[in-house]
Order: C-alpha cells, then structure tokens, then sequence
C-alpha cells in the first residue's frame, strides 16, 4: 500500500484494497472548506401494490427475498446494546444459507457481537465498517485474523458516507422493538424497548433493501409514536426475541463516590463555570457515567440557584438529563441513543424528548448538525498526548477496545470540548508524547481535565484567562505529564507491524486520520 | 498558628491504591496510618510503602502526618528511622500518656533529622491522647516539647479504657473532649478531635464535626474520604460572624493607626484575643471562597 | 545481606492483588528469571525488569526467581514492595 503522511504526521494510505481510494486529513475544516458540496447516493424508488404483505416468521425467507448475494454489504444498529440479539441471529442464518463474502456496516459493535469473529473464520465476514471495536472481535482484529482493514467511523462520519453513497447499503437490519404489520416501528415500546433509533434511520433511508425485525408485533397504525415510517421497510421478520430486556436498558446511572472521578467532575464543572458559556440557552452534552455524569449534578445545582434555563440537551441521553429536561432546565433533548429505561419512556410522552438521526446528530455534510450549535461537550478519552490529540480506540497494549462514536463529532462542533480523565489509570499515564491511535485531532479540543489539573490548549487564550482568573488549579500539559511520569514510570508504546494495519480509522469528513497496527505480543 | 487543618484523613499504609491518591481527597491534612490499619504481618511493608510515597508523590497542598506505631511496640523506631528522614510534616505518635513519652520521640527525632541533613524541627508532633493516664497528664505533654504541635483525642482506645460504651448522644466524651482542647490551648497548641466510625450516617458525623468546632477542636479527623465535605462544611464560619471579622480587623487597623489601643465594634470592646479570634476567622473563610485555587499556572 | 548468607526459606512475599497494587514473589531458583505479568506487562516490561535487576544486585541476590503479578501499580509501589520481598525473602520468613 502507498503511505502518505497526513496532517497529523502519521502515515496513511490512499488507495486501500478491498475499499479503494481514500483522502489524507488535512485539518478538521480543511475538506468541508475546499469542498462544501458533496453529490448524494440515492437508493432505488420502489413501488408497492397496495395490500401486499410484508410479514414473515422466518428470517430465512426474509433474506432470501431480499436478493441478498455473495459480496454484498448488510447494515446493523447497536441500539440494543450489551442485549443485541439480532446480529447473531442474522448472521447465523445467512451463515447458514451459504452467503459469503460480506461486508458488515452496523452503527457500532458491542460485547454482545464477540460471534462475528466466528464469521470471520468462517468466511461470512470479510470487510467491516464500524464506530467500534470491543472484547474478543476487538482482539481478534488486533491480531490481523481480519485480511482488509476494518473503517472505523464516527457516528456523524457514517451517516455521511451512506449519504454519499460510499458506504452503499444493500440489505439493512432494523431491530425494530415495536413494529406493526406495514413496517411502522420504533424503539420507544415493546418488551426490548431501547429508547432512540436514531443510528438506524439513517440505513432506513437510504439501504437499498431493508427488513425490520421485531419481537412485539403491535396491531396497525402504530402509535402514538413511530421513528420508521412504513414506506422505508421492505419486509418484517417476527422473532421469538431480539434481545435481553435486562442489558438493553440498564438501570439508571448514578452519580458516581469514586473521589478521584468527584474531583474531576468538581474541576471540569469549575472550567465550564469560568468560560461564561453556562447562561440562558446554554447546550449541553455529557456522558453516561463517572466523571462526565457527576459535572452534569453540580451544573443542575448551579442552573437551578441562578435560575438559569438552558435551550438543549445532545446526546447519548441518559436518565439524569431526562431529570434535568423534567425539571424545566432545558428546553428540550435531541436524543440519538438512549441510555436508562426512563430514558424510552420520556421520549415516548415528553414532546419535547425528540428523536434525531445520526445525520442531523452529527454529519458535517448537512445544512446544520446539532453538533455545531453545541456550547460545551464532557468527552472521556483512552489517552491523549500533549498537543490535545485523543485516543478513543485502542488500549495501553496497543489492542482495540474502543470506540470514535461521537468524539470527533462534537469535539468539532462544540464551543468548548472538555476532555474528563485521571491523569493516571491502572498504574499508566494518561497523557503520552504520542497516542498510539489518533480519533480526534487537538485543534478541536480546549482542555484536559483531570483530578490532578487542568491542561488548557493554548490556542485557547481567553479560556486560559478564565480559568486563572477564577483560581483553578491549570497546569501546563507537559509539565502534568512530567509530575504523574515521575510516580507512573514512563511507559513504553506497544509493538506493532507497522507493515500491517488492521484498522483505518476515518475522520468525519472521510479523510484518514490515523491507522490501526496489528500488535505483537498479545 | 500554623495551617488551618479542619480534617485528618487517615489512609490506610498498605493501601496503595489510596495513598495515592491523598492530594485529591479534599482533606487538608492525611494521616498515612501505620498502626491500626495494618496487621503485624505487613508493618515492614507498609512501612517501606508510605516511606517510598513520602518521597516521590507531590503531596500538594495536603498536610502530610504519619500515624506509626506506638512507643511500646518493637515497631516505633524503625518507623521513625524511615518515616523522619522524608521530611513529613508531622507524626502522630499513639497513646501518649507522659512527657516522657514525648520526650523520647523528640530525641529520636531530632537525632533522626540531624543525621538526614534536614532543619532540626521540621517533623511536628501530634500526640494521641486515648488513656485516661493520658487525659490526666493532658497539659503536661502539650507543653513537653516545642515538636509538639497538637494534641488529638483517640476516642475509641479511650472509652476501652475507660470502660465505656459510645452513645449516640456523646457525653460519655464530653469532658474528654474540653480538657483536651483546654490542655492544648493552655500550652498555645492546637487540639483534633476523635473519628466518627458510621460511615454511612452523615447527619451524625456533621452534628459531632459541629460540637468539635464549637469546643475549640481545630479540626476532626476522618476515616472516609465522603467525610471531608462533611466536615469542612461544619466548620465553615457563619456569614454574620465572617462579615463582624472583617470590621473588626478594619478597625483594629484605623486605632492601629491612630495611635488607640482599645476600640469597640458594634458596641463591644475589642482586645487581643477577639482580634485574634477575627483574624483565624477571615483565614478559615478564605478556605471557602478559593476551595480550588491552584498552586501553579502555566 | 551478602552472597555468603545462607538462605533460610524457599520463597517470600510482598504485596496484594488489589487494584493498584502488585504482588511480589521472590524464590530460591537454579536460574535467575523475571516473569512479569498483568495488563502492563507489555507496556511497562523493560522499566521493571530493570528495577527487579536494580534491586537484586544492591543485595547481592543471585538465583532468585522473581514473580510480580501488576495489578495497575504505580511504579513506586512495585519497587516498594520489591524491597520488602527481598528483606523478608532475607530475613528467611
């Protein structure tokens, strides 16, 4: 493969076999600057009669109509999370029908996906496009068992690339956890209620072919809420079950005791406080536990004695924003996945719980994603090194665990973009000369939080000021590295064969950021 | 008189997992504990743990003390010839119960530091008053060694002495608690009080933490780090009583001035001790206001 | 503490499999190896294979075999509890 170097300094290819031609990342605006306009991939116009009947008890048949063949790609949400029954079950039965050769594109993979490696064995697999890698596939693919790279996009970098038509969609699976009989359906009711569906109604739109599959057929016109229109859904398959009820929607988070992630919380909360940006209107996106979870307690404390009404919510939601939205701090959520079981009922009543997509989440190519009108982001990351880039991908020994989901997304298009992480994790530095994979560039980060200091980036002089201004404890980033360096020891990078790259991982505009290298020694 | 220490966090000595974790805690001071929280097992490898923190972990702005064993145990002075050469800010020594206890640590001490190259006083002396022999012998210790910095009430080792339950009430500690103060404050030192074990009841821990500030303790010690907030939040001066402060060091600084050695504010007359008193005050307040003032900048 | 010294026990101990921690042993061993393991065994290999080597030699161990189980420790706790491995491993308990 032909190497260039990127704007970052690292090495990527430009014409990949098995995906072809890629560009090489410049800057996170650089491409949507030179190039605004893109031309839309547009899926086939079908007709249906009226009367005609979509229903089916056997997913064998369902694949069968749909024309599945050898070499085409299939689509997946990860909506069910740790519960996601349907991919193995899909997977299984065109394993079964002798279909090879595919190329798998879900919305990300979870710990409940460790059978696609079998698949890959087996030949059924044999490219995967996805936000991230875990637990045995993750390892698996670190290995090199996968012979063409995987593309690891984020979530607003998927829904371009369907949108452009390079990630063209053949047959899309929509576990679809209420669905009525003409293939209205959302994940808002039903016995594997998952809350949003926002990842999937991006396949809905434009996969050429796309079958629904659900465990809680309701009776015809599904209401008082559907996420995926009938005149989307090809066919419905009726299962026994697409998935555990009990590691779909988890039980609610709550704020963490671990005093280091605390005091992370208390610093971050501290530097969001001292930007100015916490007034009437604010927005926000945080995530679903630790640290992140703990800013979004002492922000509710402060919005409430301020009496301060914020305009949105992003994410990722968890039950606390719901807490937050009930309570009259925000206007409104826009949720694109949801966390927590009283997540899915807010959005089912509250009007002003809303369902987006993955495309109006975060795809650069649109005329307005949520993510740009964004004031502060919390971000966790892996590791970041001290020019601000961040990890999101692959562990201390180099092994994918990770994934970009929305990092690089929101980074962007926030603000301000925090990132909350112990400045040391399991004995290991969090801050490194260099990270081993690169997800989300510097330039679109602000600070490092960690419990021991806050890192401000130094383009951001007014942040800095700010900061020093309100008395909290910033530290310069190398000189923090230094200090957790002399306790830590300082770590040596994991060996990879630079000769073999495992994983390309694509920035949101589709350029390639950095590259994924199989790992030696596991 | 010194740092304002309102909690004492112990931390475990075998415990590295805390340990390192002592600057962000929230506490004003850690007591890195040698004796109770390690069996006979691991003293040496608790010992060479804390000792070993002692010299690489910045320590911050946290007052770093050492609980090592006590005197009469085959343990105190290979503690002390580990722990004093790093410089701690002070050792809490147990179950000290005449001057001569102190005494002695003093020499060793001071033998210690010499040999170390370090200012003869820099390790400070917290003793731990926990016998009834102890409690009686109170003042005399506090004004046995100018090491000496603090005295603290050891209430569980006590009321085993004593031969008495806790209630929930506390006056079983009541005299306790005012003759260690008293003692302290009679020798112009600082006084901590007891731990309060039930980790999980914070109404109790507050209610105590507030009778230990209102008796005069400087502070509390903890065994938790959810305590901290707790208790700093019991110690944290009355807006009235910040803002009285603040006019009377503004007019002890106009009668300063003028030439006045008496003065009154709000129509009470103002002398030494209530300037003093004013003063600690406004010291405690600031604590409030800046609780995440850094101490580098880029 | 010198080559002479004969040695009392088998094998000693320091340390626990607790998060942060790291559990040393050290044994009597016809040749001298390190085997370091847990989730930095990669990552951290050479810093501690130098420690341990450190650490022998200022005893003037030799025909130990040296064990550590790395539970995410930071590096002065591996070598503190090293050195109490050794002194109890010395001390023949």
């Amino acid at each position: 493969m032909n190497l260039i170097t990127n704007g970052k300094g690292r090495a990527v290819p430009t014409d990949v076999p098995g995906w072809g031609k890629f560009r090489a990342y410049k800057s996170p605006f650089a491409l949507i600057e030179e190039e605004p306009l893109r031309t839309r991939g547009c899926p086939a116009m079908k007709a249906a009669r009226p009367g005609e009947a979509k229903v089916t008890r056997s997913l064998k048949d369902a694949i069968q109509r749909s024309g599945l063949r050898d070499g085409m790609t299939v689509s997946f949400h990860h909506h069910l999370r740790n519960g996601d029954a349907v991919l193995p079950m899909v997977l299984e039965t065109i394993s079964e029908m002798g279909i090879r050769n595919l190329t798998l594109a879900p919305s990300s993979l979870t710990d409940a996906h460790d059978c696609v490696v079998n698949f890959i064995k087996k030949g059924v697999v044999t490219k995967i496009s996805t936000s991230g890698l875990r637990g045995e596939l993750g390892a698996a693919i670190s290995r090199g068992e996968l012979d063409v790279p995987v593309i690891i996009r984020s979530h607003g970098g998927r829904a371009r690339a369907i949108e452009e038509g390079s990630l063209p969609i053949d047959v899309a699976f929509i576990a679809a956890p209420a669905c009525d009989e003409k293939g209205n359906l959302t994940g808002c009711m039903g016995k594997s209620a998952c809350g949003s569906i926002g990842y999937a109604k991006v396949d809905a739109r434009y996969a050429s072919h796309v079958i629904a599959v659900t465990d809680d057929p309701v009776p015809f016109p599904l209401a008082p809420k559907v996420s995926i229109s009938q005149n989307e859904i090809d066919q419905i398959v009726i299962a026994d079950h697409i998935g555990d009820p009990a590691k779909i929607a988890t039980g609610a988070a709550r704020i963490t005791r671990n005093p280091v992630d605390l005091k992370i919380a208390k610093n971050a909360f501290d530097l969001i406080a001292a930007s100015g940006l916490i007034d009437q209107g604010f927005s926000f996106q945080v995530g679903v536990g630790g640290a992140s979870l703990a800013v979004a307690s002492h922000l509710r404390e402060y919005m409430e004695d301020k009496g301060i009404r914020g305009s949105f919510g992003l994410g990722g939601i968890g039950g606390y924003m719901v807490e937050l939205l009930e309570e009259g701090l925000f206007d409104v959520l826009y949720d694109v996945q949801s966390f927590d079981a009283n997540v899915t009922s807010s959005l089912l009543e509250n009007p002003r719980h809303m369902e987006i997509d993955a495309s109006l989440y975060a795809n650069p190519y649109t005329k307005g994603c949520m993510v740009n009108d964004l004031d502060v982001v919390c971000l966790a990351a892996l590791d970041i090194d001290t020019d601000f880039n961040v990890n999101v991908l692959t562990g201390n020994d180099g092994v994918l665990r990770g994934a970009s989901g929305g990092h690089c997304d929101t980074a962007a298009g926030a603000k301000l973009s925090v990132i909350l992480a112990p400045s040391f994790r399991g004995g290991v530095p969090t801050i490194k000369e260099e990270v081993q994979t690169i997800v989300t560039p510097g330039e679109t980060i602000d600070a490092l939080v960690t419990e021991r200091g806050i890192c401000i980036h130094p383009r951001r002089e007014d942040l800095l000021e700010a900061a020093l201004k309100a008395g909290l404890p910033v530290k310069e980033i190398g000189r923090l590295k230094k200090e957790v360096e002399k306790i830590t020891g300082r770590p040596e990078t994991p060996e990879v064969d630079r000769d073999h790259i495992v994983a390309l991982v694509e920035y949101r505009d589709g350029t390639l950021i950095d590259c994924v290298y199989k790992t030696r020694n596991t | 008189m010194g740092k304002i220490l309102r909690t004492v966090l112990y931390i475990p000595g075998n415990s590295p997992g805390m340990i390192q974790h002592c600057p962000v805690f929230g506490a004003d001071a850690v007591a890195l504990d040698l004796e109770d929280a390690v069996s006979i097992r691991e003293k040496d490898a608790a010992r060479r743990l804390v000792t070993a923190f002692l010299d690489s972990l910045d320590f911050s702005r946290v007052y770093v003390s050492v609980r090592v064993n006590g005197a009469q145990t085959p343990y105190f002075k290979k503690d002390l010839e580990a722990v004093v050469p790093k410089g701690p800010d002070a050792l809490r020594i147990p179950k000290c119960e005449s001057t001569d206890d102190v005494k002695r640590a003093e020499e060793i001490i001071s033998a210690l530091e010499d040999e170390a190259g370090i200012p003869k006083g820099t390790v400070k002396i917290h003793a731990m008053i926990e016998t009834a022999r102890g409690l009686e012998k109170a003042y005399d210790i506090a004004t046995s060694s100018k090491r000496l910095e603090a005295l603290t009430l050891g209430g569980q080792d006590l009321l085993a002495d004593l031969g008495i339950q806790k209630t929930p009430h506390g006056r079983e500690l009541l005299y306790a608690r005012s003759r260690v103060v008293t003692a302290a404050r009679a020798a112009e030192k600082q006084a901590f009080d007891t731990v309060w074990t039930d980790i999980n009841d914070i109404n109790g821990l507050f209610e105590e933490a507030r009778l230990a500030a209102e008796l005069g303790f400087a502070g509390k010690a903890a065994i938790h780090p959810s305590q901290i907030p707790v208790i700093h939040e019991a110690y944290k001066p009355h807006p009235a009583e910040v803002a009285r402060a603040r006019r009377i060091m503004a007019s002890a600084q106009k009668a300063e001035s003028e030439g006045r050695g008496v003065f009154s504010v709000d129509g009470r007359m103002v002398d030494a001790p209530v300037i003093e008193r004013a003063r600690h005050l406004l010291r405690l307040s600031e604590l409030y206001e800046n609780s995440n003032r850094g101490d580098e900048t880029s | 503490m010198s080559k002479n010294t004969p040695f009392k026990s088998r094998t000693a101990q320091c340390g626990t499999l607790e998060s942060s921690d790291c559990l040393v042993t050290i044994s009597e061993s016809e040749t001298s190896h390190i085997d370091y393991r847990g989730a930095n065994a990669g990552i951290f290999r050479k810093r501690t294979e130098a420690i341990v080597k450190e650490l022998l030699d200022e005893s003037d161990l030799t025909s130990v075999a040296v064990s550590i189980q790395d539970n995410g420790a930071l590096e002065v706790t591996i070598r503190a509890r090293i050195e109490t491995a050794i002194e109890r491993f010395l001390q023949g308990r």
